[in-house]
């Protein structure tokens, strides 16, 4: 402030005054502009997805209608829970590749276990649940015992539980008829409820009830800080206290616990256990997509799930609302990628301590 | 000094990096209540020395004892537990967490009742007073918000920061590696002050610093360390600040006269 003051002082009289005022003026107020966003980062997804709510509604009447908002909420579930394990992975400066392979690998289990060995469904998801949670603990003990790169580590075990995925399976898609008629509660999350006058599935309340938990989890409790503070700087975190290898393994391992549940909630929307769905190639690139233009840093330690959340609505209201616009798809995927390299760029700018 | 038992004890330490022997075979010894200067070249292994008796680096070989029993720690958190607090010479913190999250990492306050019991929810509010009573009692109260980011602080008062987590939570002993390193006359004083606080109230410290005024102005005893070992300890009001840096770096042998008893 004396700062600014003085300077002013100096240039009163000259020729320059104007100018140099209005530089302070923009100085302040882009600096202003700065520490918002770095305080929080999660609302330059929020006005990205305000404005495209508003434009594609303005392009398209149908597109408020309760009923598109639903479906769009539809389309983000699956996405939206990899995300909140891709957001965890991410937040501790590490990525998950494997994402989408233990969603699919675990709905498998969750399908074959009822269906080949006669086990109750619910025991099924059950076991489903743990083997994502082993595979993530998995994940976990290489990076941080074995100290193998999280890019490394999880482009190989994507491709080790896809393949696993096949033999398993072999190739076997379980088929609608044969859950409703034997194990309906598989599905369960695909199933709908009537709010005004559009049907929204539970698979759309659990996304919403995860977020909400998990948001909570990383802001107040304990373990959600050290979740930041070893993205952060983990050298620091671990002299400060924290058991690094410790908490980066149950990071991973809840992220796998989340990729299984996303692997249950797929059964229900897919309406059948499929070893070839697309989440096991693209899950991973979809989660990441979220996450970033969700204003979560790639570097760690910096952004929210709700961010991540908005990211993944963001998608989905591009997708919806191009459709209903009647544009060719790929100007989706054009407006996506875009939306990716505009988020890392204004988080390098946000990263920096002070404008 | 001798019919007093130290209260931290270390023996033929050793820690090596590949070919770069960081501690070679060092001796330490903190008594009771004292003021510990440790000085040395750069690189000659005092921030080592201190990682090895506060859980950050485990030694190759060596033992340690705090009050008379032998102990090994195998991570800071250990130390800590064990009433061993230490700033380190890079500071150990989250540059994107606030001043109060960093003062309690990994020993975050929770909640009364249910919502701490079984939401394990922080009290924020807590932990936000006692931040910022520390960090005035140490004269920081420049810092505006104690929710603010650790990277928006200047390098001193990060420092500060740091010192006071040290002083909050240290029950047995604190070790302060170049604590004065990035502070300013005023901030400096203010840190000899609060070491000299911490001592009266009968918690011994380690000081490490290349401040030789400070060294002499608070240290009982100083430990000149020099190629990875203790190399002797003088008593400073038998020694004078050029006779401690000729040590150091090796321009003189040591007088038995000026060793502290
Ligand atoms: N993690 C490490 N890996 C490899 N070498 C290391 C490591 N830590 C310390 N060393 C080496 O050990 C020696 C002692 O380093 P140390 O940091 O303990 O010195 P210092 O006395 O604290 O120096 P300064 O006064 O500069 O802080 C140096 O040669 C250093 O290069
Ligand atoms: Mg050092």
């Amino acid at each position: 402030m004396s700062d600014a003051d003085n300077y002013e002082a100096s240039t009163r009289g000259g020729k320059s005054d104007a100018q140099a005022e209005f530089e302070y003026e923009e100085k302040g107020l882009l600096g202003r502009i700065h520490s918002i966003l770095h305080h929080s980062p999660a609302l330059v997804p929020l006005i990205v997805l305000v404005l495209a709510v508003i434009v594609f509604g303005l392009l398209n009447a149908n597109f408020w209608r309760v009923a598109t908002l639903s479906l769009i909420f539809q389309q983000i579930g699956i996405v939206g829970i990899l995300g909140i394990a891709q957001s965890l992975v991410i937040l501790t400066a590490g990525i998950d590749l494997s994402v989408g392979a233990m969603a699919v690998l675990s709905s498998v289990i969750m399908g074959q276990f009822t269906f080949r060995y006669g086990i109750p469904p619910s025991a099924a998801i059950v076991i489903g649940l743990a083997a994502g949670t082993a595979m993530g603990a998995l994940n976990g003990v290489l990076v941080a015992k074995l100290r193998i790169p999280p890019f490394i580590t999880t482009l190989g075990t994507w491709q080790i539980f896809l393949a696993a995925n096949y033999i398993y399976s072999a190739n076997e898609t379980i088929r609608s008829q044969e859950l409703d008629a034997e194990a309906p509660v598989l599905k369960f999350w695909g199933s709908t409820f009537e709010v005004f006058d559009a049907r929204v599935t539970y698979g759309v309340v659990l996304l919403l009830v995860l977020v909400a938990i998990m948001a909570y989890i990383l802001r107040h409790t304990a373990w959600g800080r050290h979740v930041y503070a070893v993205g952060d700087d983990e050298e620091a975190a671990q002299l400060s206290g924290v058991n690094r290898s410790r908490q980066l393994i149950q990071v991973y391992a809840l992220a796998g616990f989340f990729c299984a549940i996303a692997g249950w909630v797929m059964i229900g929307r897919f309406g059948s256990v499929s070893p070839s769905a697309s989440t096991g190639q693209l899950g991973n690139i979809q989660a990441i997509t979220a996450v970033v233009i969700g204003g979560i840093s790639l570097f760690g330690g910096r952004g929210t799930i709700v961010g991540m959340f908005l990211g993944a609505l963001i998608v989905g209201a591009f997708e919806m609302g191009l459709r209903l616009a009647g544009a060719d798809a790929q100007w989706t995927y054009l407006l996506i990628g875009v939306l990716i390299i505009a988020a890392v760029a204004v988080d390098q700018w946000i990263r920096k301590a002070s404008a | 000094m001798s019919d007093r038992e130290p209260i931290l004890k270390a023996r033929n330490l050793v820690k090596r990096y590949g070919r770069v022997t960081a501690i070679d075979h060092a001796d330490f010894d903190l008594y009771p209540g004292e003021i510990l200067a440790v000085i040395g070249d750069n690189g000659a292994g005092k921030s080592s020395l201190i990682k090895a008796v506060s859980g950050a680096v485990v030694p190759d070989s060596g033992e340690i004892w705090l009050e008379g029993k032998k102990v090994t720690f195998y991570n800071p958190i250990e130390a800590r537990e064990a009433g061993i607090e230490t700033v380190y010479q890079t500071l150990a913190m989250s540059p994107a967490l606030s001043i109060a999250d960093n003062m309690f990492m990994g020993r975050e306050i929770r909640r009364e009742g249910f919502l701490g019991k079984y939401l394990r929810m922080l009290d924020k509010k807590k932990m936000e007073d006692f931040a910022r009573q520390k960090l005035s009692d140490l004269g920081l109260m420049t810092i505006q918000n104690i929710n603010q980011a650790v990277e928006t602080l200047s390098g001193g008062q990060r420092q500060g920061v740091a010192v006071a987590r040290a002083a909050a939570f240290g029950s047995k002993v604190i070790i302060l590696d170049e604590p004065t390193a990035a502070l300013g006359v005023k901030e400096s004083r203010r840190v000899l002050e609060l070491i000299m606080d911490v001592k009266s109230r009968g918690i011994p410290i380690i000081l490490i610093s290349h401040n030789m005024p400070h060294v002499f102005e608070v240290a009982d005893r100083i430990h000149v360390h020099r190629l990875g070992k203790r190399l002797t300890v003088v008593d400073p009001k038998k020694c004078t600040m050029s006779d401690a840096v000729a040590y150091m770096t090796g321009a003189k042998d040591p007088d038995p006269s000026q060793q502290a008893a």
